[in-house]
């Protein structure tokens, strides 16, 4: 029977490093609480292979408050780690440590690993581990996730407790629980104990921690043991009597006595350099991001710069360089092979028209969208992101929503789905529904490549600022949604907003790379699979008509009579003709399939005329009016295949997930028919 | 007049001596986050548009805004 080990700690304390650094798995690491949404599993393949790694979500607490607290808290109740190896910040043991106390009152085996201790000594912080583990009881080891050090040692030593831990945790209140608690709480959570639990006939953890957790008034608890209300009654007996005592309410007392624990602990076991009246370097950063002024402006001024980069002259050289990769040295080199090879013409136009023109023209632009990854990875591992929420919380709030909130969009400027999957975070289940139906707005990475090719095609003057004005586009809709979700059908208070200021780090070139990569494979992958489906499909349906005789003009086809039925609707728009309204259909697949889609079409009705040039040949459909507005209907209209679904199960809702749908579709229809119309008064074409 | 968190200036220090308001999902994660009776904080900065405030706690950084920080009691 292979073992379980479950990595626990507090949000930012290094769990994925150190899951990483144990299983030799590269998984994505940020510096901003809620990194990690699911739990991971992985082998410990260096010590000892039948070793199971479990990495949970950071949690601050085992009260279920969050998502992520239940997933993990009900992990550890009910899957039963054979070691919970609890990580704690060297940093910032104080409040670690409150979520090792209620480790402890689980009376599961605990290993509890001391991360960051470089990051601990560097502050001149004196921590003497032996001091630690005669108070909590269980080992204390030293590590440094991040290079590495200590991490043998660890597992060694919680295989060890595995061996030699006896099984069932006793009837009886141990030594470390004494200590945790004031001696009126341990008497009322024994006389609970011995006089209540024996009543009922399930059981959640062992029983001095249901004992604890129905004192504490714990609602989850008493819903899976269904607990009467005659026995509830007479907890309440325990709770008045505390409450009496103490004079504050049952859960802050109890939440009190954990920390004058930790306190006590960490009094005596770190010895803190005295403060020095110089600021760290995580002081002096924050004076300039977070300042008054400055904030703001700098917020915006750092997405206009990383905006410049992708599709200013890096962004353009990596295009152009792919370009020539594909279209100039790949293409006619397949053609001639394969014209020599005395392939079947049908197959030489489907690989040069197809496969170049559809997958060809969206594999372009993954260098582009790698760029801004690389960006959007800066600003998560320093830790900015979470400075961001907090500069732009008042603004949220307007909205209804939280600085929380602010996270998970600027998460969906690269990929909706992990932004969708992010919100977790978010404690209010209305503010969980909004920010969902919220984040397609957002212009994610897979939106660029359009951008991209009608910008070249029609601003080539301006591409930065006409980019960066859809960025804006999509916030604005955002916000006015917001605003105006909240006022309808999605009332209710406001969202609280209490959430830790990690402290700056400086991201290493290795974790930018995972990271970068971690999101931008996704792209590879996908012009791989979903796109190249796409692409001979497409390619099939406009190059047979109905009766699969190859047609000349491609509109004869059979894609070019479905096109033909929808026109209709994208008419107002100003983009009335069938291959965009193919291409958008397209686009809920996934949205950079709207460019292949488009390659194909023009590339090979263009063919007849002697150009293959995309560009030139979208000049002669689209006006830079109706180009915009084709772009802002693609930024705007349903979230491709991946993000539906992830709103579908993040929702868990049918009626939500149509809403959302719904709801950005019309919108765009609306924006775009605006933009159009308006334009055309404003005498533009 | 008690003194709340919330009358703290940016700089200034104090020690928590209740915090109010009934049980629910906020105190319960002010709690959870170390914001209890005989905890020093320090009011660290205010953000740019007024609010939340920035707090020093425990030896970390802690945001919330002023309208939680009313609910805290400081000496």
């Amino acid at each position: 029977m292979s073992l379980k080990f479950a990595l626990v700690g507090n949000p930012n304390c290094g769990k994925t490093t150190l899951f990483n650094e144990i299983t030799g798995s590269t998984q994505y690491v940020g510096n901003w609480p809620g990194v990690t949404i699911e739990k991971r599993e992985g082998k410990a393949k260096k010590i000892q292979a039948d070793i199971k790694i479990i990495d949970l979500p950071g949690i601050y607490s085992l009260s279920p408050y969050s998502m992520e607290e239940i997933i993990a808290r009900d992990y550890i109740v009910n899957e039963k780690p054979d070691v919970v190896i609890n990580i704690v910040d060297a940093t910032n043991i104080e409040r670690n440590l409150y979520l090792t106390t209620q480790l402890l009152e689980l009376g599961v085996n605990v290993v509890v690993a001391l991360n960051m201790m470089d990051a601990a000594d560097s502050r001149g912080d004196k921590i003497d581990l032996g001091i630690i583990e005669a108070h909590l009881q269980v080992p204390v080891l030293p590590i440094i996730a991040s290079k590495g050090r200590g991490v043998k040692e660890l597992l060694e030593r919680a295989l060890h407790v595995v061996q030699t831990a006896t099984t069932g945790a006793s009837a009886e209140v141990d030594p470390v629980f004494n200590e945790m608690h004031d001696a009126s709480i341990v008497i009322c959570i024994q006389k609970i104990e011995k006089n209540i639990i024996p009543q009922l006939n399930r059981m959640t953890g062992n029983s001095r921690w249901t004992a604890l957790k129905l004192l504490e008034g714990d609602e989850n608890v008493q819903k899976t043991l269904k607990v009467p209300n005659a026995m509830l009654s007479e907890i309440k007996v325990y709770q008045e009597k505390l409450k009496k005592k103490f004079d504050m309410d049952i859960e802050t007392i109890i939440a009190d006595s954990r920390y004058q624990f930790t306190t006590s602990v960490t009094r005596k076991a770190v010895k803190k350099k005295e403060q020095s009246s110089h600021l760290t370097v995580s002081d002096r950063i924050d004076k300039v991001v977070t300042n008054r002024i400055l904030a703001i402006p700098l917020f915006l001024a750092m997405m206009f710069g990383i905006f410049s980069i992708t599709f200013g002259t890096i962004g353009t050289f990596t295009i152009d360089f792919v370009d020539h990769l594909v279209n100039g040295t790949t293409a006619p080199f397949l053609s001639t092979w394969l014209a020599g090879a005395g392939a079947v013409q049908w197959l030489q136009d489907l690989i040069g028209g197809g496969l170049i023109g559809g997958v060809g023209s969206m594999l372009v632009f993954v260098p582009q969208i790698m760029i801004l990854f690389f960006f959007l990875s800066i600003l998560e591992d320093t830790g900015y992101m979470a400075r961001a929420a907090f500069v732009m919380d008042r603004l949220l709030r307007k909205l209804g929503l939280s600085g929380k909130s602010f996270i998970p969009m600027l998460i969906g400027f690269g990929c909706s789905v992990p932004a969708l999957m992010s919100t977790r975070t978010l404690e209010n289940e209305k503010d969980r529904r909004l920010t969902i139906m919220l984040i397609p707005f957002m212009s994610c990475g897979a939106r660029l490549p359009i951008y991209a090719l009608y910008t070249a095609a029609f601003f080539s003057n301006n591409q930065t600022l006409v980019v960066f004005s859809l960025y804006l586009l999509g916030i604005v809709i955002a916000v006015l949604s917001g605003f105006i979700l909240k006022k309808t059908i999605l009332q209710g208070e406001v969202a609280p907003f209490v959430m830790e200021l990690p402290p700056y780090r400086i991201p290493t070139l290795k974790g930018l790379m995972i990271h970068m990569w971690d999101k931008g494979k996704g792209f590879v992958k996908k012009a791989g699979t979903i796109i190249f489906s796409v692409a001979v499909v497409i390619w099939f349906l406009q190059y047979f008509n109905f009766s699969f005789q190859a047609v000349v003009d491609p509109g004869d086809s059979m894609l070019g009579a479905i096109g033909k039925t929808i026109v209709p609707v994208f008419a107002p728009l100003g983009f009335g003709d069938w291959k965009s309204a193919v291409a958008l259909i397209t686009g809920f697949v996934a949205k950079e399939a709207v460019v292949s889609t488009m390659g194909i079409l023009h590339g090979v009705a263009d063919a007849t005329q002697g150009s293959t040039d995309l560009i030139t040949a979208l000049q002669t459909s689209f006006t830079p009016l109706t180009a915009y507005a084709f772009m802002a209907f693609s930024l705007l209209y349903m979230p491709c295949m991946a993000a539906f679904a992830t709103i579908k199960r993040e929702m868990n809702s049918w009626k939500w997930t149509l809403i959302t749908v719904g709801y950005s579709t019309g919108v765009a229809w609306l924006v775009a028919f605006l933009i159009f119309r308006v334009g055309k008064l404003m005498g533009f074409s | 007049m008690e003194r709340t968190l919330k009358d703290l200036k940016p700089g200034e220090k104090s020690i928590i001596t209740k915090v109010l308001g009934d049980k629910g999902a906020v105190k319960r994660r002010l709690m959870d986050m170390g914001v209890t009776r005989g905890a020093e904080v320090m009011v660290r900065k205010v953000a740019p548009l007024g609010d939340p405030i920035e707090i020093n706690l425990r030896g970390y950084e802690l945001t919330l805004r002023k309208s939680e920080a009313e609910n805290i009691i400081v000496a």
